[in-house]
């Protein structure tokens, strides 16, 4: 029989207006991998911060190996041995990986002990690393290393994983699950966080079913399909997108040989990207986040210029133009990150809406902006948009998640573009608004408009791509029918884990 | 201990509570410093805030220099408003503030003594250009090699005080001057001098210039696209980039908007009030602004309020200083300390403040 | 005009002391911006430390104890900068404008007091043998100990920095604070700590002017020392030796521009004394314009630290 590692009993957290756990209650058993299933909003981070001593919870209780467990701050839960591997905000890119390292550690040995202990411990599980490189220019992939390492040099009882594998490719998911197996089988429990079912079909013992912080269910993931995960996790059945079938018309969008500088200091260059968009076609663009995609958003809506032949819209050279006259024309887009660049935060919604709509919804007259105009266009963005806010008045701060990405799909899909690029449409967003604007951008592509998707969810692009294609390294892939890939050719497409082998040597 | 809570929409309340906080606050303190100085604080205070407005004996001197003082100190926080809401920092508007006076003076001195009509509406123009190409410096250092604004801005405050120094030493002395220091004055030049329009108001054309500021920063920030931009570089500059704002062309309309008002309040003031070019001609008026717009709230209404009652700190501060032997840096000091109590109890307008129990994280 | 007036062993020796003001300055601000902490009130902690350490000075007869009061002032003024932008998340840049401007007001202030007086003389060290080495000895040797002082704190920011684990997690904080909060590490204590050590290292800077280099109290005397230690943490690239290097060529400007107005340069002397901060901007634009990577500011530089949970 196994023993009890970690035993939460009725953990309580309240946030003004939200109880993010309601007495939650589990037990994770030594050399266990217990997952935590749960939406975006169901309390999962909440729980997380608790045990890493984050966050004090209002009521209930830990036990770890029978002992009451209540770190005061994350130090005492390390030396507890609870080890944790963020989602995000946890390493520093100016610094080397041996500092990084060092600064998640409680006693780290001198240096140069450490770094030969890095390259050691790192090789041992497969997953090298070079301890004098800086953060800054790792791949997402690696930066998880450097996060592992960190765990693992600590000697962890429970080593907790927050959304792991959201930037991997498939393949280095793969060597994560490796490693994870060969953690597990050393007698370290491991709590992994996640939303993705077969995911946690494949890895997981156990798995705690969260919802609207509580616990809705405890089973064997291995014995439930995916679909009953799924309802489990969201409480309802979810609808798929439909997509009608449609001829694709004229090129509307052309990129031809453009090369665009990287929009950050660790970001990627653009290199000689060719693609055409044609009316009715959605184009999935897969590949992890920071091989390109920001700058390649850029590039299309104009936020970043060029040679005017390098962008072309309906055969017209575009390239050189800023972002409003291509709205005009009808070329429109929706950055990833949605709190301080497609939309401002503090701003209301009515401004907000002023942010991309003023050029092509004529809302600004001789310099002067017509603000019942602006609002008008904003109720109706609410409105069509199932937008849970208290009015076009609030700021767009006050949103949640989800809302405000629905706001800022509205605010393009509304404008009725000819060309729209989105990227991460759908992150950190819940099912059913994810689902929400999905079926927004199919029905875009369903009245003639051509569509690009960027993103790092391939369930998703592949639910809704004609085309696909990757961006790997700021160099993109020759499109393919998305209808009969395979995953393994998917795979192949977004690189594998390259660099793994040149680390390797 | 305390914890802060983001409110969801800043509170309408508290922006225009917390400067009547900032400034009752600063009353305390205040006079707590003058206590420490000797000085009974009730009176200080009453000298300060109150005679220069009411008391019989001095009222009819110094209500018009109400006016007079606040007029500068309006003029250069409108336009350093523009870019603070921007997040571009002019602080140099002391040396804008200088060269704007040294132009607009040298266009007058230049004609001395012609009649012309045209003079004074030339000096005018050369003072607002003074301003703005003084301020062009750090605007094209910006954009063109990325250099630090603030520190610029403020390191040719020392450059356009030394090159005061020199010309009221050398090419603008008064040649009748007896080889004192500094330009002939003004008031003995008529038709190149500000004078005050309505006798006993304290008004000058300086003052109506800043009125005119007032209302056409506000039409521009409530009404205009300009505004909206202006806000959001300042709130979220990704935003604004995405939105299709030049950055740079912001850096050049907000350094020069700024530069320009305070050249022209700087001419204003050497054909007014101060008459000529001396060593000492600036007062830190181009700093107090800073106060005045931060007071103000960075809001047009809000910067005539509070240049009024930051002008009513100087005269109150030069009485007090006669009535009572207030030492003339305890008001500048008074004046920093308003800005800090300002500065910190905006947080009261973004944040919710709610005890936290011991020991929660 | 007559070249002949300046001796180089003198302008060299009375660089390390034109230079040693600024320096220290910067230093203190090159940590606190090492922690992600932008403080523009180094011009108003430098004068409060100018005229503390200059009262106590001249109260206890001791340059000592001067010093350290001034210190001490410096620190003590920087926590009206830590508190709003630490505590209560005021603007950072807006903060450090109000410390300066209230710095300048209560130094005049204190200072009415004490015009036109003389302060206890500071001994030179005289270092033996070394000192009497012919131009070496009077340029490196013969000076006050604040500049070996100055010179060992570099030498200590450096290795601490870069070496010691107080060092790391100050850079940590200073790169990423929201990673640094996350991993247990007190975001706001460390950078409160940094800005009181900048505040005290502007007022030992601001004591340096008043008690040795001037030696006497004005009114405004930093005369601006404060911002161009700001430009020069920005020219250092927020290296240590860098600022220290940046320094010495200020220290060199101003020197050898003073030296030009003795020797009678035919140029009016307000043109003379502008070139220090002609040439401070000149450098920043050098500087800004080629900017290497490794060289560039803290990442969280400046930015509000709030932590939601």
């Amino acid at each position: 029989m196994t023993e009890n590692l970690l035993e939460i009993n009725g953990l309580t957290k309240a946030y003004p207006g939200v109880v993010a756990n309601d007495a939650v209650s589990f037990a994770i058993d030594k050399g266990e991998v217990h997952a935590l299933l749960g939406e975006n909003g169901a309390g999962k981070s909440t729980l997380v911060k608790m045990i890493y001593g984050l966050v004090r919870p209002d009521l209930g209780q830990m036990n770890l190996l029978g002992k009451r467990f209540s770190p005061p701050e994350p130090r005492a839960a390390r030396a507890a041995g609870i080890a944790m591997v963020f989602q995000h905000f946890s390493l520093f890119e100016a610094l080397d990986v041996a500092e990084n390292i060092a600064l998640g550690m409680e006693n780290p040995p001198k240096q140069r002990e450490l770094a030969a202990r890095i390259t050691k411990v790192s090789h041992a599980y497969g997953l090298p690393l070079d301890p004098h490189r800086l953060v800054g220019d790792l791949s997402a992939g690696e930066r998880q290393r450097v996060e592992i390492i960190r765990c693992l040099l600590q000697e962890p009882k429970l080593l907790i994983m927050d959304e792991p594998t959201s930037v991997l490719t498939p393949k280095e998911v793969e060597i994560l699950f490796q490693t994870l197996r060969r953690i597990a089988s050393d007698g370290t429990a491991i709590l992994y966080i996640s939303h993705k079912l077969e995911e946690i079909r494949n890895i997981c013992d156990s798995a705690t079913i969260l919802r609207h912080g509580k616990v809705v269910a405890t089973c064997t993931p291995r014995e439930k399909s995916a679909r009953e995960l799924a309802e489990m996790m969201v409480g309802c059945t979810l609808h798929e997108p439909l997509r009608q079938a449609v001829e694709f018309g004229d090129v509307v969008l052309e990129i031809n040989d453009l090369n665009a500088p990287s929009r950050s200091q660790f970001g990627t260059a653009l290199k000689h990207i060719n693609m055409n968009v044609r009316a009715g076609e959605v184009l999935g663009i897969g590949g992890v986040a920071g091989n390109g995609q920001e700058e390649l958003l850029a590039a299309i809506s104009g936020e970043t210029t060029g040679k005017a032949g390098t962008t072309k819209f309906m055969g017209q050279a575009i390239g050189n133009l800023g972002p409003n006259p291509r709205r005009k024309m009808g070329v429109l887009a929706a950055p990833e990150e949605r709190l301080g660049h497609s939309a401002a935060p503090d701003m209301s919604l009515t401004e907000n809406t002023l942010l991309t709509a003023a050029s092509r919804q004529n809302l600004v007259k001789k310099g002067f902006v017509d603000w019942g105009k602006t609002r008008k266009f904003a109720k109706k963005i609410i409105a069509e948009f199932d937008v849970r806010t208290p009015g076009a008045h609030t700021a767009a701060r006050a949103l949640s998640g989800g809302n405000l990405q629905k706001f800022v799909i509205g605010r393009e899909v509304m404008q009725n573009p000819r060309v729209l690029i989105v990227n991460q449409p759908t992150w950190g967003v819940d099912a059913s608004a994810a689902a929400q604007i999905r079926q927004s951008l199919l029905d875009l592509a369903n009245n003639g408009a051509a569509v690009v998707v960027i993103s790092q969810d391939l369930d998703e692009l592949m639910e809704i791509s004609d085309t696909f294609c990757a961006l790997n390294e700021g160099e993109l892939t020759r499109p393919r029918p998305a209808k009969g890939l395979t995953v393994e050719e998917i795979g192949l497409m977004l690189g594998g884990a390259a660099d793994l082998e040149a680390v390797n040597v | 201990m305390f914890r802060l809570e983001k409110r969801p929409v800043p509170s309408k309340a508290w922006i225009i509570a917390t400067p009547v906080l900032a400034v009752i606050a600063t009353m305390i303190a205040g006079g707590i410093m003058f206590a420490l100085l000797g000085k009974d604080p009730v009176e200080a205070i009453r000298i300060i805030f109150w005679d220069p407005l009411f008391s019989e004996q001095f009222a009819s001197y110094s209500r018009p220099q109400l006016l007079v003082k606040a007029g500068p100190l309006i003029l250069i926080a409108i336009g350093l408003s523009f870019g603070f809401r921007a997040g571009i920092w002019n602080i140099g508007a002391e040396g804008q503030y200088i060269i704007g006076a040294l132009f607009g003076a040298g266009v007058g001195l230049a004609f001395y003594p012609s009649q012309s009509i045209f003079i004074f509406p030339l000096m005018i123009i050369a003072g607002a250009f003074g301003g703005w190409i003084w301020a062009m410096i750090p605007a094209i250092l910006r954009t063109r090699f990325n250099t630090n604004e603030i520190l610029v801005s403020l390191l040719l405050v020392y450059v356009a005080e030394h090159i005061m120094a020199a010309m009221s030493l050398g090419l603008m002395r008064n040649p009748e001057g007896h080889g004192f220091p500094g330009s002939r004055n003004f008031q003995q030049y008529e038709t190149a001098f500000n004078a005050e329009l309505i006798a006993g108001s304290g008004m000058h054309w300086g003052v109506v210039a800043a009125f005119i500021a007032v209302i056409f920063a506000y039409i521009t920030m409530s009404r205009h696209i300009l505004g909206y931009q202006i806000t959001l570089a300042g709130q979220a500059p990704r935003a604004a980039k995405f939105s299709g704002v030049s950055p740079n062309r912001l850096i050049v309309f907000c350094l020069g908007i700024s530069g320009l008002l305070a050249g022209l309040a700087g001419l204003f003031e050497v054909a007014g009030p101060a008459g000529q070019i001396t060593t000492s001609f600036n007062q830190g008026y181009g700093f107090t602004a800073i106060i005045v717009a931060f007071l103000g709230r960075l809001n047009p209404v809000g910067i005539l309020l509070a240049g009024l009652l930051m002008a009513l700190t100087y005269i109150g501060g030069d009485l007090a200083q006669l009535m009572m032997g207030l030492p003339a840096p305890a008001i500048q000091a008074f004046q920093g300390m308003l800005l800090f109590f300002l500065l910190a109890m905006d947080v009261l307008s973004n944040f919710r403040i709610r005890l936290k129990k011991q020991g929660a994280a | 005009m007559d070249l002949s007036a300046i001796n180089p062993v003198l302008l060299i020796s009375s660089l390390m002391i034109a230079a040693t003001p600024i320096l220290l300055a910067a230093l203190g601000e090159l940590v606190v911006e090492k922690s992600g902490v932008l403080n523009l009130g180094v011009e108003g902690m430098m004068i409060v430390g100018a005229i503390c350490g200059f009262a106590i000075a001249v109260q206890t007869g001791s340059p000592v104890l001067g010093f350290g009061g001034a210190a001490l002032a410096g620190a003590l003024l920087s926590l009206l900068f830590a508190f709003p932008t630490q505590i209560l998340l005021a603007n950072q840049v807006a903060s450090g404008l109000a410390l300066t401007l209230f710095g300048l007001g209560l130094s005049a202030l204190i200072g009415k007091n004490f015009d036109g007086l003389i302060p206890p003389a500071t001994d030179k060290l005289h270092v033996p043998v070394l000192a009497d080495i012919p131009v070496l000895g009077p340029i490196l040797f013969q000076h006050d100990p604040m500049v070996y002082f100055t010179l060992t704190l570099t030498a200590v920011i450096w290795a601490v920095l870069k070496y010691s684990r107080a060092g790391l997690i100050i850079r940590a904080v200073g790169e990423n604070h929201d990673a640094a909060h996350a991993l247990g590490y007190k975001v706001v204590r460390i950078r409160i700590l940094a800005i009181m050590f900048g505040g005290a290292c502007a007022g030992l800077g601001g004591a340096y002017l008043s008690l040795i280099r001037v030696p006497i109290w004005t009114e405004g005397m930093t005369a601006g020392a404060g911002w161009i230690a700001l430009a020069i943490v920005v020219f250092g690239g927020w290296r240590p030796w860098r600022v220290l290097i940046g320094a010495y060529i200020f220290g060199g400007v101003t020197v050898l521009q003073f030296n030009l107005q003795v020797a009678g340069i035919a140029l009016p002397v307000q043109y003379l004394a502008m070139s220090p901060y002609v040439i401070t901007i000149v450098v920043l634009v050098i500087i800004s314009a080629s900017k290497s990577r490794a060289g560039g500011p803290p990442a969280a530089l400046g930015k509000i630290f709030h932590a939601s949970h």
